[in-house]
């Protein structure tokens, strides 16, 4: 139990999928202008990680089972691709309002390399299907953490007086730079709190 | 197809013109990640490249079999398909560069500038054209990524081709007779000085990739070309993109964050 919430709070804050670790830059650059569309973008990643998580993990069983651990990679980003396009069927189908909230993100999911990334450290790090879960979960309120402040820090800087050359790209860019700065000082907190 | 096509301009373009990294703002993800060192920049650059090659060859020699409803999957495939060879060859014969690229070596399947170029340009040229753009793009990958990691670790490290030597091993143990990077700390040391640190955490890459950044678009700019953008031209997914088909929704939910 100790070793689970060490996984989420690593997931969250020291570890932090996107500020520390490089996974989904794209998704974290380019739809976190406006705090709706971070949130809805995260909502969504968060949900197809679970997914994938669920899904691969048996999968992995099977083909390291089989000696088949070397396709890990190609039926990964399949299982991922075609979940991906059943959750969007699914919800279109049953569940409308969800998906007009999450459904214009979810084919930008597919190659947003914080899924398949997710789903390979798992297997990496040899987690059981619940800490494999779990660490998922961290890695996805992460995202999610990292999306929202960053959010609000960009629609601070839309109201500043920018030097002409930095505009657009590179202050986002040095914005992120300061915001995974101040994530620095949550090292040792796992540590601290006696969770390892 | 108006325009007039050499091999040596599609070669030259992925250099400065359309650099992947600093003009078309694709594969952050790596460039930002495995930048803590040359070697390591080099390492993924020619990872990249050799898969951007031999996915662009198969995709364009295929272009005309793959219906284009299927044709992202299928992309996919082929693209994960080399990334496995790869990683196997990266295992079996530079293991050191395969424990510091760690996930980011399968994760070239997502690279945004694979599937973006087989999109944009390979499933509509020939093979020659296709794996000479492949060449260009993942030589102008590799160019980025190196500069960016001589900043960060000559300032963040005091080293420079720090680790070469593991990158080398496939040709034999003592290929630079024994020379393994340049050190710097001693000299910083003596001046009583210490490399920045935080030149190599997380947040010392967004900081040079901004500021580089800034400076290709001011040349970009001198030379009266656009400022990059990261948008839904960059976006591989686009043809796919729900929010594209409605109107172009996706742009126009950025210019209306106002």
């Amino acid at each position: 139990m100790k070793y689970l919430i060490a996984l989420l709070v690593m997931g969250l804050l020291t570890n932090n999928f996107v500020l520390s670790k490089f996974y989904g830059i794209c998704p974290f650059l380019g739809v976190s202008k406006k705090l709706n569309t971070a949130v809805g973008m995260s909502a969504a990643v968060i949900f197809v990680m679970l997914m994938a998580t669920a899904a691969t993990y048996p999968i992995n069983q099977l083909l390291v089972k089989n000696d088949l651990a070397f396709l890990q990679t190609v039926v990964f980003i399949l299982v991922i691709a075609a979940l991906v396009q059943m959750v969007e069927i699914v919800l279109k189908k049953f569940m409308k309002p969800l998906y007009n909230a999450l459904g214009i993100y979810l084919p930008l999911i597919t190659t947003n390399c914080a899924v398949l990334g997710v789903v390979l450290l798992n297997v990496d790090e040899g987690y059981t299907f619940v800490q494999a879960m779990v660490n998922t979960l961290g890695a996805g309120l992460g995202f999610m953490l990292a999306m929202v402040l960053f959010a609000g820090v960009r629609k601070k800087m839309e109201n500043c007086d920018i030097p002409e050359f930095l505009q657009g790209l590179p202050i986002t860019l040095i914005a992120a730079s300061l915001v995974s700065l101040s994530f620095l000082g949550f090292g040792g907190i796992v540590e601290g709190m006696g969770l390892i | 197809m108006a325009e007039k096509k050499s091999l040596g301009k599609e070669f030259t373009k992925g250099l400065i013109k359309e650099n992947p990294v600093l003009r078309l703002v694709l594969g952050t993800c790596p460039t930002l990640a495995v930048t803590t060192s040359v070697t390591n920049a080099i390492g993924m650059g020619i990872a990249a490249t050799i898969v951007l090659v031999c996915s662009n060859i198969v995709i364009s020699a295929l272009r005309k079999v793959i219906p284009s409803k299927v044709r992202i999957p299928a992309f996919i495939v082929v693209i994960a398909s080399f990334v496995t060879i790869v990683q196997m060859l990266v295992k079996a014969f530079v293991p050191a560069l395969d424990t510091a690229l760690g996930a980011f070596l399968p994760l070239i399947v997502v690279n945004c500038i694979i599937l973006g170029r087989a999109e944009a340009y390979a499933s509509k040229n020939s093979i020659i054209y296709s794996a000479v753009d492949g060449l260009g793009m993942g030589v102008g990958f590799t160019a980025a990524l190196c500069l960016m990691g001589t900043f960060r670790e000559v300032l963040g490290a005091g080293t420079f081709l720090a680790g070469i030597q593991d990158l080398l091993v496939l040709f034999g143990d003592n290929v630079l007779g024994g020379w393994n990077g340049f050190d710097f700390n001693g000299a910083l040391e003596f001046a009583g000085l210490q490399p920045i640190t935080l030149f190599i955490l997380p947040a010392g890459g967004f900081f040079v990739f901004g500021i580089l950044m800034a400076v290709a678009n001011k040349i970009a700019d001198g030379m009266g070309k656009p400022k990059a953008v990261l948008g839904c031209a960059s976006c591989p997914m686009a043809a796919h993109c729900t929010s594209k088909k409605e109107d172009s929704k996706c742009n126009k939910k950025e210019a209306d964050a106002v």
